[in-house]
């Protein structure tokens, strides 16, 4: 699944997460130019009211602005230059919008630029539709709606997406998911009956029915999250607004009782002084960098390659409490290799080999060579040419496999219950040590497949499940972070035990079935634990549905896509764990710059209040040392506006997870954010005043 | 000095010791296990349930209990203010006074009925012994019982449990918190010396030959649940400081040691509730180290006395203006810090008379309202701040933020915004408005930054629910000033009171109904040490930051000027 071969589309190839980090080849070229260019354009109130803290900020230039054309607007101004300070605070606040803008707008345009190599394979194209008097129609691409029939042949681009209902094809996809290997597409199989527009169909001809209507397309969907477009905010983001507007408004009340109570004392603070007041106590760096977060976010879900329905999802992910994997894709690689041969019933080691490798030579599965393999390393040689014999095929009824001699004989490889009934049917007898073999297998975690010749048992081979490198890590990792993983899985409970225990999983199911797994997810659900779940099957359905995240494999099923809230165009099972990493990135850059703009005001306090109100004899608390009250509303103002952009590369990028329990994550975060915020500004409010005061 | 923190020291280790008790007294209380006062208690309460027509009382929701306390005291508060203006026809009236007037009577009701206690009056020449006992002592019950069982509703749906009955919590909440102490510290009160008569004034002959007539009344019963309600309400004008209510160190002491009482060990009955006595632990220790730190900073101002009286006298002399000497500048301090941190209101001494740095300090905890805080609101409003760290350091740990396994949305988040909310505005806008009025109106007696302060501290004092007076506010006359402070305070002592208490119910009711997550690796812990101290770090910057100005031009600017030397 990890193929590394470079792929023909525009996207980056699919490799391993570490690749993909940070380095989105999607056309950034002209990115800031435009950003700048839409951070003046964003300025528009109707825009800005969309966001109350910084309309407010927006508010404050106007008024600031309007006192330095009429100083005496609003009284009589003090001061030697009135103009010139309300001239230099109109543009500090003008700049502070300006950024919170640019933050906004660069994060828009990185996801505008990965959707626009997205819809470049979304380009018009035209459609046969199948009209029910069987005739053909040609159609826009943008003009199928969900139930139309189409028919699409070998060159094609598929108009959307689409279940195939009759015809058998191969599609390249990889203009969706970077796997080169084109995919073989039939109607009426769980896997391969699905297609997904913007894929090239290679060769031969399918009947499809459409099963989105334009523009709500996978494809659409992602587009439309990463664009920002239809973003709508997701539950934190909602919570966390509302606090910052409440704060907002209590610095409100706080700056607008403020004239009569200085008046009284005989300080009066100037109208400009006081709107720099508010714009420094209001949460200011939160929120214009709020937006940039949660878009920034689900840039980084589709630099992920995959499509999530909502943002909603890409923040649960973060509160997931516990998983379930399905063991083979996920935990396992999918393919178990043969990894020794167990005789039996007396028999050598030497015949066994050659009589799997006999059985196994019409076997194309992965296992099947891998048996082959195994066999051929031994020095062993099929007994007859593969022209001279018959292939029997695997059947879910039969399960087994094996091959028909010319001579009558009949060898079979297959489940040891199947295969048992076999040498029953046969007249033979069950040799007493294949249960041992059995077993023995099967707590070394492998799979037994019981090879004989007719009513003859001759062994055991023992396909080996290979544990994915780096997955007990990536478990032990979710256990820190207090994830508790489940595996299901199909294999007998010996089995399913020990790879449990070498995975590093906290749980397991075995012999499950479909609806084991939508049942382990309304337990944990019943617990009050947030569950996700990848799944590829239509009986996967009702689970993804079920579960709070669902994540489907693109090559799943259209009803397992349908259920789930986030697609995989990559089909790795794996990625369930980047997803939650992500979650919870998500959310700790927001509560980090949070909490970084809440403490910053302890230093805003102490620049401006005991300069602006210097009349009163609180000199003494300008613990700075701040040259004038001018330069030092001016240098906080600037300290304002400028953390903005300094914090961009932030919020677009996350602060930097690590897999630690909560109370290490807590204690780091608040030394760097809490700790540093209230430090910080100290010094960098310092840092401007010595360069501002003398020129003011 | 030393003997005067050993008093202070003295009085807080009484008052840690005995918190756990009651703490958990009251959690066996309202939990509703038995309670060796159960053969008494039990009959009785059935009766006042049969009369008040519950005898099988339904769990309220969050809505229900508002509605409950909303009914019961506006009934309670009309048969106050028609004690209070038919006085003058109504019997125990011993010196024959006529009727307040009525922004006076209506200001008197909402304040006592709201806890507050604010005193626009003289009560040995206002008020009839009536009007006092069963307008003002009733009210003091009921008003104590109100606020603890908005707490107790609090705590109980914080926890997950329904909020329960509002007449089964005041009931219980009288008959088994205020009554079993009152009645014993009332008898106390009786032994110090402390006067209960009906009889009237006692007429005598000074030394110098002139006569005097001495206020007197049913005083010792007034005390206990005047401190122990947290209610603050002086029977005489000058409250604690009178000799009739607080005559020596010993009830000086009772008097502390009862404010404290109820808000200390209301913290351990969460503990109880929640299953979680670290965390009580833990904030008991926040609030107590925020407490500790106001008192030195008062103490060491009053012990410092002013600078200026001190170049006249050559020689440090500590502060004793407004003091009575019986108690001295410690024992001023600790009741001082004590009754505004309780929202209490009594005072045993002038707070208009403390040194800047305890001006500061009585503003600053009624600022904050959580340093012990009031009757089950105090304990309240730290969960609220708990609430509201959580939800902002508790996104750094990578998940939706949660208390008690309760997830923390947006919902909660405007509740707790309300009450975060109400406070600047109920405080900060009409001191704004009343600082644009002329001098001769709004009755400040001292221009400047200090009579900036006594305004300030007259709103935070109605809003806080707290009741004590900076005094020297011309507050009482003439008419007119009496009428603009009477109808002012009133909206800040109802939006005070009754805004914040519809949110935390609404907020607890909104918790109770919430699936609790179970802990794991990934949950943010709240009952550790870094987390109490970032929630201290969130008290101070959202509570007392939003008031860092007014501070800053009050108290801090007075500082500063004393330091200097000028006298004006």
């Amino acid at each position: 699944m990890t193929s590394d071969t470079p792929s023909s589309a525009p996207r980056q190839s699919k490799g391993r997460r570490q690749d993909r980090r940070g380095t989105p080849k999607v056309n950034t070229s002209g990115l800031y130019k435009r950003a700048v260019r839409d951070s003046f354009t964003k300025l528009d109130p109707r825009n800005m009211i969309k966001n109350p803290v910084m309309f407010l900020v927006w508010l404050g230039t106007i008024v600031t602005f309007l006192v330095t054309l009429a100083p005496d607007l609003f009284g009589p101004a003090a001061g030697k230059n009135p103009r010139l300070f309300n001239g230099l605070i109109t543009v500090v606040l003008f700049f502070t919008v300006v950024f919170a803008n640019f933050a906004e707008a660069v994060a828009e345009g990185r996801g505008k630029a990965q959707a626009d190599s997205l819809r470049s394979t979304r380009s018009d194209t035209t459609a046969r539709k199948v009209l029910p008097d069987g005739s053909i129609q040609e159609v826009s691409s943008t003009g199928l709606y969900k139930g139309d029939q189409i028919k699409v042949v070998a060159g094609d681009i598929i108009p959307a997406d689409a279940e195939v209902v009759g015809g058998v094809a191969s599609v390249d996809e990889s203009a969706i998911t970077g796997e080169s290997a084109p995919v073989l597409k039939q109607p009426g199989t769980d896997i391969s009956s699905s297609v997904t527009g913007g894929t090239r169909i290679i060769s031969d001809e399918l009947f499809l029915r459409v099963t989105s209507d334009p523009g709500k397309g996978f494809i659409d969907r992602m587009i439309a999250l990463v664009e920002g477009a239809e973003r709508s905010k997701t539950p934190n983001e909602i919570a966390l607004t509302v606090l910052l507007v409440v704060l907002t408004q209590v610095f409100l009340i706080v700056v607008a009782t403020m004239t009569p109570i200085a008046g009284y004392v005989r300080t009066p603070v100037s109208i400009a002084a006081l709107i720099a007041l508010l714009v420094a106590l209001i949460p200011t760096t939160i929120g214009g960098l709020l937006s940039a977060i949660g878009i920034a976010g689900m840039d980084r879900v589709a630099q992920f390659n995959v499509v999530a329905t909502s943002g909603r999802a890409v923040e649960a992910c973060g509160d997931v409490n516990t998983l379930v994997l399905d063991k083979t894709g996920t935990i396992t690689l999918g393919n178990r290799e043969a990894d020794e041969f167990i005789p039996v019933n007396g028999h050598s080691l030497q015949e066994v080999a050659a009589t799997a490798l006999t059985a196994s030579i019409f076997d194309e599965t992965p296992e099947g060579k891998s048996i082959v393999r195994l066999a051929e390393q031994l020095g062993a040689k099929a007994e007859v040419a593969p022209e001279q014999a018959t292939g029997v095929e695997f059947s879910a009824r039969t399960r087994m496999s094996g091959t028909d001699l010319p001579n009558g004989s009949e060898i079979r490889k297959g489940a040891v219950d199947a295969i048992k009934g076999f040498v029953r049917s046969r007249g033979g007898t069950i040799a007493p040590d294949l249960d041992d073999a059995y077993e023995r297998v099967s707590r070394l975690g492998g799979t037994p497949l019981a090879l004989c010749r007719d009513g003859e048992l001759f062994g055991v081979i023992y396909l080996k499940d290979i544990i994915k490198p780096g997955i007990k890590e990536r478990f032990d990792q979710l256990r820190r972070m207090g994830v508790r993983t489940i595996m299901l899985t199909g294999d007998n409970r010996i089995t399913a035990s020990v790879i449990a225990q070498e995975a590093g999983v906290d749980d397991f199911i075995a012999e499950a079935t479909p609806e084991d797994k939508i049942e382990v997810i309304r337990t944990e659900q019943a617990k009050g634990k947030l569950v996700a779940m990848t799944g590829d099957g239509t009986n996967d359905a009702p689970a993804l549905a079920q579960a709070n995240v669902g994540v489907a494999m693109n090559s799943g099923t259209q009803a397992a896509k349908e259920a789930a809230n986030m697609v995989d165009l990559d089909s790795d099972p794996t990625k369930l764990i980047d997803l939650v990493t992500i979650g919870k990135q998500l959310l700790i850059t927001r509560g980090a710059l949070t909490t970084f703009s809440i403490s910053n005001d302890v230093a805003k306090y102490f620049a401006i209040i005991p300069t602006i109100f210097a009349a009163a004899g609180i000199g003494a608390l300008n613990v700075m040392r701040l040259g004038s009250p001018d330069s030092a509303v001016l240098s906080a103002l600037i300290y304002n506006a400028l953390i903005i952009p300094a914090l961009i590369p932030l919020a677009l990028k996350g602060v930097e997870f690590r897999p630690l329990t909560a109370n290490q994550l807590l204690q780091r975060n608040i030394l760097i954010y809490g700790l540093g915020g209230v430090v910080a500004p100290f010094i960098a409010i310092k840092i401007i005043d010595l360069a501002v005061s003398p020129f003011l | 000095m030393v003997y005067g923190l050993f008093q202070i020291a003295l009085t807080l280790l009484i008052v840690i010791v005995l918190a756990p008790f009651l703490g958990k007294y009251m959690a066996r209380v309202f939990i509703g296990e038995a309670t060796f006062l159960d053969p008494v208690l039990v009959p009785v309460e059935r009766l006042i349930y049969q009369a008040i027509g519950i005898s099988e009382p339904e769990e309220m929701t969050g809505w229900e209990y508002l509605k409950a306390i909303l009914y019961s005291n506006t009934v309670m508060a009309v048969l106050v203010f028609l004690i209070l203006i038919l006085q003058g026809i109504l019997p125990l009236n011993p010196t024959g006074l006529s009727a307040p007037t009525w922004d006076t009577a209506l200001h008197t009701t909402i304040s006592f009925l709201t806890n507050t206690d604010q005193q626009h009056y003289s009560g040995e020449t206002t008020l009839s012994y009536l009007s006092q006992v069963a307008a003002l002592g009733f009210l003091m019950f009921t008003s104590a019982a109100t606020g603890l069982s908005v707490g107790i509703a609090f705590i109980r749906g914080l926890t997950g449990r329904t909020l329960g009955n509002f007449y089964v919590d005041l009931t219980r909440s009288i008959t088994r918190v205020l009554l079993p102490i009152c009645i014993p510290v009332a008898l106390l009160m009786i032994v110090a010396g402390v006067p209960e008569t009906l009889a009237g004034p006692e007429t005598v002959t000074t030394l110098e030959g002139a006569t005097q007539a001495i206020a007197r009344g049913p005083v010792a019963h007034f005390e206990a649940i005047k401190l122990f309600g947290e209610n603050g309400g002086g029977f005489f004008a000058i409250n604690s400081a009178h000799p009739f209510e607080n005559p020596n160190n010993f009830t000086n002491l009772l008097q502390i040691v009862l404010m404290l009482s109820i808000p200390t060990a209301l913290i351990y009955t969460y503990g109880v509730f929640a299953n979680n006595n670290r965390q009580a632990y833990l904030l008991f220790s926040m609030v107590l180290v925020v407490f500790v730190g106001l008192i030195v900073v008062t103490a060491v101002g009053e012990y410092q006395g002013n600078p200026i009286v001190n170049g006249v006298l050559g020689g440090t002399q500590s502060n004793l203006e407004g003091k009575e000497v019986r108690f001295g500048w410690a024992q001023t301090a600790l009741f001082a810090i004590a009754t505004t941190g309780t929202m209490t209101g009594a005072v045993n001494g002038m707070h208009d008379s403390l040194m800047p740095p305890g001006g500061f300090s009585t503003l600053f905890n009624m600022f904050l309202q959580i340093v012990w805080g009031g009757q089950g609101t105090g304990t309240a409003y730290l969960f609220v701040y708990l609430i509201l760290s959580v939800f902002v350091t508790g996104l750094m740990v990578g998940r939706t933020p949660e208390l008690l396994g309760r997830k923390i949305e947006k919902r909660e988040i405007v509740l707790s915004s309300v009450i975060l909310l109400v406070h600047p505005i109920v405080v900060l806008i009409p001191a704004a408005i009343t600082l644009a009025l002329p001098d001769q109106l709004s009755g400040i007696s001292n221009p400047g930054f200090h009579g900036l302060s006594q305004v300030v501290y007259e709103y935070t004092s109605a809003a806080a629910n707290n009741g004590s007076g900076f005094e020297g506010l011309a507050d009482s006359q003439p008419v007119g000033t009496a009428l603009w402070w009477n109808l002012s305070t009133i909206v800040s002592l109802l939006a005070g009171r009754f805004v914040p208490i519809l949110a935390l119910l609404l907020l607890a009711d909104s918790m109770s109904h919430k699936q609790a997550v179970p802990m794991t690796d990934g949950t943010l812990r709240t009952d550790t040490i870094l987390f109490t101290s970032i929630t201290a770090g969130i008290i101070l910057i959202l509570g007392a930051l939003t008031f860092f100005p007014v501070l800053a031009l009050g108290p801090i600017a007075e500082a500063f000027k004393i330091a200097t030397g000028s006298l004006t």
